[in-house]
């Protein structure tokens, strides 16, 4: 029974935030299987896939097979990459397939790779893959297996161009405290799908980070679930789109386990015509949840006109006894007030934007955590303002 | 030594029922070292003759002129203005989420002078005009005008003032929200900064408590538009005994329709 939840109708979400609502369907009863067979191909009416253009991502749906990305690796001591069987990561505690792509992704990669960082280890470099598209039909079947106690930062790095389906399953151990950083620096033709499930364990902290710059279209489907009582999940976003892109985000965190905490924040920037962004963000709170903290939150910043920014929270609430539930969705323009007082301080135009630009991301980037990252990030925000005009 | 001259200023700002004309033909100069007050009722068009100066896209000149020292101000670009030595202290400063005030009285600074400040002077004095404004220094690392307090903005507005060095300042109801020792803290930074940079002055306010401490050399009564009166200190202490009334338009036809039009 939802105790909290409204319901309300389908929200035509243009420019404006959108009050969260609780589809007809509950998020629980999507499908997950291991069967291509039972994901039919998207026609772009579903759910799931109403925001996306589908008609230009057939071939990730099709059972085709490709290759992988040319992959190149800084691995810490103590971390090994290798490969592992399907049946033994089907054993591994990850989750299944939720959708065509991503189930397509694992049936048609040439094998699973395997990230492991051992019990107790605790890395002071990240584990560093860079993953390149050369122009092909690509599918990726990653498992980051990290150990009880463990603590790791694992960043991914997409470049090149490619039709990139993936699906990513990092499995966190008991009290472990794990940063999984994935950038998307495509080039303008690139199609990435993917989904990215993170499990936390008991007591552990899991963080997820987007960073979603470059690609034709990219949709990423980051979903948590706790394997035990007291884990931390947080998922923090930076998008920017351009004219032409389309930056989709999705969150599902599935509150089943009592007393853990889920802390979402994307921002994202938008300019040029027809650049499009979606975020949504799937809040569940079972009723064995008890004590669960969650909070969730989606800023878009449109700067020029012709743009447009989906945001859609919903949240579930299947138990009176939380600790705390909340979201936050605002889609605003540019402020040109914050500009006329920037500049009669005399500062340039182009230097007030930047700031109004950068202050916007700065509560988030300032969070990731990962200098190499915070410093890349700002500088590639900075080189996309002066693509602006 | 500067001199502001706005001579038969007309503005026009566009509303929901049209064209309206707000300004209607402001003429003042202001020279360096000097302190003129503008006093009149709320909506009598202070502000927009704040903001015209300062170049606010939202204002149309529809005609007249402003010159610093001879230049065309209403040519220049809103930062071109400020570079060319205006300051404008907002009647409500703007919030400017994530960027710092530091970062921001850093770049300020930066692109008034031409140059990056050298850092340890630039450290002190800006820790030494904080502390005279009674600012906590926390502030430096907070929002620009993020979740600060009405007094804090003030505040904040009168050290960029300290801290940039104009030639002209326009403080737009920098007294507005202020309590008693507020008042007092702001408006010795005003002197302070007129002191030690020799700036001239436009101090726009509906009251007088003030004035008490800053003193005017000039006062001008604005009212609807233009202004109605100017005088010496004296003309601010009769505003203070008898208000605005005797300048308000009266409800006849000839005070709706300007004498002039
Ligand atoms: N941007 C604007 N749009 C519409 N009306 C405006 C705008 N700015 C000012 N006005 C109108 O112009 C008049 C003068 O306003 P303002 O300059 O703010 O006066 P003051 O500062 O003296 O109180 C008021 O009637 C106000 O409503
Ligand atoms: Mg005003």
């Amino acid at each position: 029974m939802s105790l909290l939840a409204q319901k309300n109708p389908a929200p035509e979400a243009h420019t404006d935030s959108v009050a969260a609502f609780v589809p007809d369907q509950s998020r629980a009863e999507r499908t997950t299987s291991y069967a291509v067979s039972d994901f039919p191909v998207p026609s772009g009416r579903e759910e799931e896939w109403r925001f996306t253009p589908v008609d230009r991502i057939r071939a990730l749906f099709a059972e085709t097979p490709g290759s992988a990305l040319r992959r190149e690796e800084s691995v810490p001591d103590g971390v090994t990459v290798s490969t592992v069987s399907t049946a033994e990561w089907q054993g591994s505690g990850a989750p299944k397939p939720a959708d065509r792509a991503a189930v397509v992704a694992a049936d048609q990669a040439e094998s699973v790779t395997v990230i492991d960082v051992p019990a107790e280890t605790e890395l002071t470099e990240p584990v560093r893959l860079l993953l390149t598209g050369e122009g092909a039909l690509a599918h990726g079947h990653t498992l980051v297996r990290v150990g009880n106690f463990a603590k790791a930062t694992i960043v991914l790095r997409h470049e090149g161009d490619a039709q990139y389906s993936e699906l990513l399953s990092v499995v966190v151990g008991d009290g472990a405290d794990v940063t999984v950083v994935t950038v998307q620096e495509w080039a303008d033709t690139a199609l990435h799908l993917g989904q990215h499930d993170v499990v936390v364990g008991r007591d552990a902290k899991a963080r997820h980070i987007a960073v979603t710059l470059g690609g034709g279209i990219v949709r990423l489907n980051t979903n948590a679930s706790y394997a035990g009582p007291g884990g931390s999940f947080e998922a923090l976003g930076v998008y920017f789109a351009d004219s032409g892109q389309h930056q989709e985000h999705r969150l599902f965190v599935d509150h089943e386990a009592p007393h853990c905490r889920s802390n979402v924040e994307y921002k994202g920037a938008l300019q040029g015509d027809s650049a499009h962004t979606v975020w949504v963000g799937d809040v569940l709170i079972r009723a064995s949840a008890e004590g669960t903290d969650t909070y969730e939150l989606n800023r878009n910043l449109i700067l020029t006109d012709g743009a447009r920014a989906d945001s859609v929270p919903n949240l579930e609430i299947e138990t009176g006894e939380i600790a705390g539930a909340g979201h936050a969705s605002a889609t605003g323009r540019f402020d040109d007030q914050q500009l006329f007082y920037l500049q009669a301080r005399g500062i340039d135009e182009d230097t007030a934007r930047r700031l109004v630009v950068r202050g916007f991301f700065a509560s988030i980037v300032g969070r990731i955590g990962v200098p190499e990252v915070e410093e890349h990030l700002m500088a590639a925000i900075d080189r996309e303002l002066e693509g602006t005009e | 030594m500067s001199t502001l001259e706005i001579k038969d200023l007309h503005v026009t700002v566009e509303t929901e029922q049209g064209t309206k004309e707000i300004l209607r033909g402001v003429t003042l100069t202001i020279n360096s070292g000097e302190t003129h007050a503008i006093m009149g009722p709320n909506g009598s068009g202070k502000s927009t003759l704040a903001y015209s100066v300062a170049g606010h896209p939202k204002y149309t000149i529809t005609s007249g002129t402003v010159t610093l020292d001879g230049e065309d101000v209403l040519a220049m670009s809103v930062d071109e203005r400020a570079r060319a030595g205006l300051f404008l202290a907002m009647q409500y400063p703007v919030e400017v989420p994530g960027v710092t005030v530091s970062n921001f009285l850093r770049t300020a600074k930066t692109a008034i002078d031409g140059e990056a400040p050298k850092l340890r002077t630039w450290v002190k004095d800006l820790k030494q005009s904080m502390n005279d404004l009674k600012m906590d220094p926390t502030v430096s690392e907070r929002g620009v005008n993020e979740g600060f307090s009405g007094g804090e903005k003030k505040r904040h507005e009168i050290l960029q003032m300290e801290l940039l060095k104009p030639k002209i300042a326009i403080l737009d109801e920098t007294d507005s929200g202020l309590d008693v020792d507020a008042l007092r803290i702001v408006s010795e930074g005003v002197n302070r900064a007129k002191e030690s940079t020799g700036a001239g002055v436009l101090l726009i306010t509906h009251y007088t408590r003030i004035l008490r401490y800053i003193k005017p050399d000039f006062v001008h009564v604005f009212v609807d538009g233009r202004i109605a009166e100017e005088g010496g200190p004296e003309l601010a202490d009769r505003l203070e005994a008898e208000g605005y009334d005797r300048f308000q338009p009266v409800a006849t036809p000839e005070a709706t329709t300007p004498a002039n039009a």
